[in-house]
């Protein structure tokens, strides 16, 4: 049999490839999602320019981007620290939860009128309430091999149905004629909104964390025994790296940072939490720390274009009129080509009769 | 007389700045209305209802356009799809479930000339007024022919929310029920979700197995009508006319018209006349009704409602009149009182003949 062409591993990925894949699955993206429109009876031209404009045309849009980038750059970052080692954390969604409901439980139980206290106690509190979420996961991980796949996918209902009897049972707002919802937090435990938009002071936390992971993975003895942990469990064993206390801390790690994350998507932008607050965050986590490749400071930029993506899409559907499932599709054509793109990195394509 | 004078003077201010608060006429090309939705269009229910009644709207004013984002979750983002609408212009925003409230009035706030209306929910402002329609009153008339067609005496009821406005329709519809047949129960299963298809079918089935043979629904899609039709028992709408989800089994559904409210606020905002106010309408108005009548049901029960009907129209009685008992047998409402409206608005207890239990 003759086949056209195989599929042949790269041995060395030459360093240019690294922009002009993900550049050129935009474009191919772009290109198919142009004819898409095109069938639906809308002008691709219009509507990219569209989806730009509300995006990123102005002050207010760029503002509104990066309140969506803060909450993904925080949960991409907490999953990817779990993904370093090979840990398969797929629950920041619950760690989001959990997270926030600590926040709840800070300014209910423990409320004192100064900003900054609040801050701390509420940070503290997100972070170990996500840690532990998370380090329960990774300690069954860690001791009995529990796939920890399952386990953190399935504490995220655990973790959402917790938040639901809270918030339809003892926490709910009495004053709110029987509506699920919590109280709403006092001012001072609000995060300061930053420059007149809904921008909140979370963004410095996403950027310190982000920096700190760097730090982490380049510079510390700890981010290279995850390393190797990742790359070679055995090896690692062999060289007397501790990965049992090394799943543990690093899943705790990982559930706080998430946790974070539903600290300020509630201090910073509800001030409150009812049903379905979570919006899903730790699961597009996942697709931002790879889109990263893991790596910190790029899990912050792809949160930003993801961010831009998801916030472009209500202009499509305000200006261009198109129904949300296309808006979908669109946001999908992109977000395929570019998964799939990698592909080409690791791997390429040989026409048969050449390179034998 | 000084004092006075510029007493005067202030009161005259403080006047021109609460005129100031009323809307501008707006022209019906400018009012580009914005719509936020909570689920597709798609639905084949809630949503598909609000839509319906948006394209009445711009087809009764010639110039006026509208635009929509579907399935906006309850949380920030609907700030960010409210904005994204004024943005673009629109002078009118509606919001179509409840959980928008708190997101309305953030938004609202930054934008006084522009009208918000939110479904539902209990906040207004100068510039964000409140819409709902008493959708009990229906209810409770497809209660009538449920109970009357019903031979288990067992009625499911697949519930979205335990909120009072879904509290508030199973109890109008178990008042229906037992009004005509004392002896029927009305089994409720919660979905806490207002749009999952899936869960509704899954519910439905349930209920089914349990003994029901008449299932009655309140939720966002018509999958519960399909499930009932399936599995051959009775089956009660909401929304719209679901009986092509049902064509065998449909009876009849407490059916909205959001048309006529639609249209109702376009004209205000239009003629500058528009001013904050909750409303709260019913039967008389027309903004909620009965859906057409299937083969099954027989004339006499049409007769009977048709009745009630009349009663409740003529404001003669309505739904939530005494005695009513709750499910402990307490006396709630005394024989011959009228359940006020706040009391309805707030309501978080079953009725008698109701089976389940309200998280709390």
């Amino acid at each position: 049999m003759i086949r056209p062409f195989r599929v042949e591993r790269r041995i060395d990925a030459p360093a240019w490839l690294n922009w002009a894949i993900p550049v050129g699955a935009v474009a191919i993206a772009l290109a198919a999602g142009a004819i898409l429109l095109f069938f639906l009876g809308v002008s691709p031209l219009a509507a990219y320019t569209a989806m730009f404009k509300g995006a990123l045309g102005d002050a207010w849009g760029i503002s509104e981007t990066i309140v969506k980038a803060i909450p993904l750059t925080l949960a991409g970052l907490a999953v990817g620290l779990a993904f370093t080692m090979v840990v398969w954390n797929i629950g920041a969604e619950g760690q989001i939860v959990m997270g926030a409901l600590a926040t709840v439980a800070v300014v209910r139980y423990a409320f004192v009128d100064s900003s900054a206290a609040m801050f701390a106690m509420m940070f503290l509190a997100a972070s170990i309430a996500g840690g532990l979420w998370a380090g329960f996961a990774g300690f069954l991980r860690a001791r009995w091999s529990v796939n920890e796949t399952i386990t953190t996918l399935m504490m995220n209902y655990i973790a959402i149905l917790l938040a639901d009897y809270f918030i339809y049972g003892p926490w709910r707002d009495p004053s709110s004629l029987g509506f699920p919802m919590t109280a709403p937090f006092p001012d001072a435990a609000r995060l300061p909104a930053l420059w007149g938009t809904r921008v909140h002071v979370g963004i410095f936390l996403a950027i310190a964390i982000a920096v700190l992971f760097r730090v982490l993975y380049r510079w510390t003895r700890w981010g290279f025994e995850l390393r190797v942990i990742g790359n070679n469990p055995k090896a690692a064993r062999y060289a007397g790296i501790n990965d049992t206390m090394n799943i543990l801390l690093a899943m705790f790690v990982s559930g706080a940072v998430a946790g974070i994350a539903g600290m300020t998507e509630i201090a910073g932008l509800q001030g409150r939490i009812q049903p379905g607050f979570s919006g899903g965050y730790g699961f597009t986590a996942i697709i931002v720390a790879w889109l990263a490749r893991l790596n910190p400071l790029g899990t912050i930029f792809v949160s930003f274009l993801l961010g831009a993506l998801l916030v472009g899409g209500d202009t499509l559907q305000v200006v261009m009129g198109l129904p949300l499932a296309s808006v979908q599709v669109l946001q999908g054509l992109i977000l395929f080509c570019v998964l799939g793109g990698e592909f080409f990195r690791n791997y390429r394509i040989v026409l048969s009769g050449r390179g034998e | 007389m000084r004092k006075s004078w510029a007493i005067a003077i202030v009161m005259a201010f403080l006047l021109a700045a609460t005129a100031a608060w009323a809307i501008a006429p707006v022209p019906a090309k400018d009012i580009k209305a914005g719509f936020v939705y909570i689920g597709p269009v798609g639905d084949g229910g809630w949503t598909y209802m609000h839509d319906k009644g948006r394209l009445e709207m711009q087809k009764a004013f010639p110039g006026l356009t509208s635009s929509i984002v579907e399935s906006v979750p309850e949380g920030p983002d609907s700030v960010r799809v409210m904005e994204t609408f004024v943005r673009n212009g629109s002078k009118l925003v509606f919001a179509t479930s409840f959980g928008y409230m708190d997101f309305v009035q953030e938004v609202a706030k930054k934008h006084p000339d522009v009208v918000f209306m939110h479904c539902s929910g209990y906040k207004t402002a100068p510039n964000v007024g409140t819409y709902f329609g008493r959708i009990y009153q229906p209810r409770y008339l497809s209660g009538l022919v449920a109970g009357k067609m019903t031979k288990s005496n067992i009625i499911g009821y697949v519930a979205a929310n335990p909120i009072p406005e879904v509290i508030r329709g199973i109890n109008a519809f178990t008042l229906g029920v037992r009004k005509v047949n004392p002896k029927a129960k009305v089994k409720v299963v919660w979905l806490f979700s207002w749009f999952d298809p899936g869960k509704e079918k899954e519910a439905t089935k349930a209920l089914i197995d349990s003994g029901a043979d008449v299932i009655a629904m309140h939720a966002d899609s018509g999958a519960a009508p399909q499930a009932a039709e399936e599995a051959k028992v009775w089956v009660v709408g909401y929304n719209n006319d679901m009986s092509k989800y049902a064509p065998t089994r449909h009876l009849t559904a407490p059916i909205w018209n959001w048309g006529m409210l639609y249209k109702y606020t376009a004209e205000k905002v239009e003629k500058g006349t528009w001013k904050s106010e909750s409303i709260w309408w019913g039967l008389k108005e027309k903004m909620v009704g009965l859906a057409p009548y299937g083969k099954a049901v027989p004339e006499s029960v049409k007769k009977l409602v048709a009745e009630e009907q009349g009663k409740i129209v003529s404001g003669k009685w309505d739904v939530f009149t005494g005695p009513i008992r709750d499910q402990s047998g307490k006396v709630k409402v005394e024989a011959g009182k009228r359940m006020s409206d706040g009391d309805m608005l707030s309501m978080s207890w079953f009725v008698q003949g109701v089976e389940g239990t309200i998280p709390k």
